[in-house]
């Protein structure tokens, strides 16, 4: 049971999906070779060593949405292309509901990923369906959402988010894709994860299993 | 097949060329505000003409650092390797070519320049600069002519900026730029093929995969699939399907320019090839050739491959298309 997330803990977790991108580039560059241009590992990995770096500078005493601010502006300038606007505005959007806060509790984690997913949809102006991460983030933010009414663990509401995540992820397989580069590719889009749901579902789930294990961090 | 390259380090790639460019062609270029990724005229800001700026992804050169110069752009903001610039190099390059007659950004149609572009001018606007977009939608293989707005930007951008660039140049008004470069957009079609596909220096992967004896019709510059995959075919025959595609959006249409575009690896002498059947082909259909270009202008790094490009003219785009360029990767 988990209550509270301080930021000190929110900056171990970044670290981590720092990691977990660096990981996992090689794979986000092949699912995009199949229906885009094959940077997204690339892109993913430049921009998350941005972060990393704004990570070892950033003062101890900041607050969520400083430090979201600060996080989302490196990364946005290291990468540019399509990712970098998409999770710059989630980042400071999600930050804007933790406003001057240095703990949060199980609703205000279900806000962060609310308005992070809504300002992805306002940026990339995609729709539900047209096969990009938009198709992760709206359904995972609302089951963040809808299980933290009356549920205060903050490990509970994130491993829904990050199985319907996956989930959402793998149904991105059969869908059509309409937006992006992708979109002109028509019906050979499909059968392919779309490697942005891929990126953003392996975010949320490190961030619950970095949350989950905290204590051995 | 491997990919091998003459690099550094492929985190570096960008930065490296950038400065080997700048370097190479100080009479021409500088750095806006220092900023590594943001490229500008050296005259720049020129007093009461509207600015012109161009950008995009790297991969693609000469474009779109090589089209700064007088009569083209005033400047570029530069990404990494197929991927658009973020805000901070466009809002950088952006004050620094602005005259007070306000700024107009020209780039391909490509969901995350526009994405970037637009969070540059929302910060531009809030200074008050006025900036305008124009986005170059060229590329025949990637939408219909019914929505030529949702087709991708490729070599066409060569005609496109071109335009705005010696509407600029003239003194014009930033609507009266806008409205010569979306009429030039209008006017201008392109069709490609690849025959083998490029890498990224970071992964070195082939972008696509072709069979060693296939060519893909329509193939994207980013290595985006194509509208056909067939068996590799004669330079005669391919030009002619190009063609087909194109003269087909010709309407009546008398006189043109034309662009024989090389995407990366393609000899100038396969270029010069095509562009022999171009002309039989134009000539035949009583098309004026006004004038033609035929080298590389908006490449996929090493991809082997071509693109035809053709911009239909009339009595206001064509006197725009003869002003002179001083630009620092190739003249016109």
């Amino acid at each position: 049971m988990k209550k509270n997330l301080t930021t000190e803990e929110f900056i171990k977790i970044l670290y981590i999906i720092c990691d977990d991108i660096e990981k996992n580039k090689d794979y986000f560059s092949e699912l995009d070779r199949a229906t885009g241009d094959g940077d997204h590992g690339v892109t993913m990995s430049i921009g998350w060593t941005a972060v990393k770096e704004k990570l070892d500078t950033l003062s101890s005493d900041l607050t969520f949405d400083k430090i979201c601010m600060q996080v989302a502006s490196s990364f946005l300038s290291a990468v540019g292309a399509s990712a970098g606007p998409l999770y710059a505005t989630a980042l400071m959007r999600g930050g804007a509901k933790l406003k001057d806060l240095k703990s949060s509790n199980a609703l205000q984690i279900a806000d962060f990923f609310e308005a992070a997913a809504n300002g992805i949809k306002e940026r990339g102006k995609a729709e539900l369906g047209d096969k990009t991460m938009l198709d992760v983030w709206i359904p995972a933010a609302e089951t963040i959402k809808k299980t933290s009414i009356g549920q205060e663990d903050i490990i509970e509401i994130l491993k829904q988010g990050a199985l319907k995540a996956k989930q959402a992820m793998e149904s991105t397989k059969d869908m059509l894709s309409k937006k992006g580069r992708s979109s002109k590719l028509g019906e050979r889009s499909r059968g392919h994860i779309d490697p942005g749901a891929a990126s953003s579902a392996m975010i949320i789930n490190t961030f619950f299993e970095a949350i989950e294990n905290l204590d051995n961090i | 097949m491997a990919f091998k390259k003459i690099i550094n380090d492929p985190y570096q790639v960008v930065d490296e060329m950038v400065e080997g460019i700048v370097l190479a062609h100080d009479d021409i270029l500088k750095f806006a505000n220092n900023n590594k990724r943001a490229v500008v005229r050296k005259d720049a800001p020129i007093k009461d003409k509207v600015g012109i700026l161009i950008g995009g992804g790297s991969g693609h050169e000469p474009a779109f650092l090589g089209y700064v110069g007088k009569g083209l752009a005033d400047g570029a903001a530069i990404g990494n390797v197929f991927a658009s610039p973020s805000p901070d190099p466009i809002v950088e390059a952006t004050k620094a070519i602005n005259g007070g007659k306000g700024v107009v950004y020209m780039y391909g149609n490509y969901a995350g320049d526009i994405m970037n572009f637009d969070m540059a001018a929302e910060m531009c606007s809030m200074e008050d600069i006025p900036v305008k977009t124009v986005l170059v939608t060229d590329d025949i293989a990637s939408a219909p002519l019914d929505k030529k707005k949702e087709r991708r930007g490729v070599a066409g951008d060569f005609y496109v900026f071109k335009v705005a660039g010696a509407a600029a140049e003239k003194g014009m008004e930033i609507d009266e730029v806008c409205r010569l470069a979306e009429k030039a957009n209008d006017m201008t079609i392109s069709m490609g093929v690849a025959l083998g596909p490029c890498s990224l220096p970071h992964t070195l992967e082939p972008s696509f995969v072709l069979e060693d004896d296939e060519m893909e019709i329509g193939l994207g510059i980013h290595g985006e699939a194509g509208v056909r995959k067939g068996k590799l075919r004669t330079a005669d025959d391919i030009t002619v399907e190009l063609m087909e595609k194109i003269l087909n959006e010709m309407d009546r249409s008398k006189k043109v320019s034309v662009l024989v575009n090389g995407l990366g690896s393609t000899p100038l002498m396969e270029l010069y090839i095509m562009y022999r059947k171009v002309h039989e082909i134009l000539g035949k259909n009583n098309i004026e050739i006004h004038s033609s270009f035929v080298g590389e202008y908006v490449t996929s790094l090493e991809m082997n491959g071509a693109s035809i490009t053709v911009i239909k003219l009339d009595d206001e785009l064509q006197p725009l298309l003869e002003e002179e360029t001083l630009c620092s990767m190739f003249r016109v």
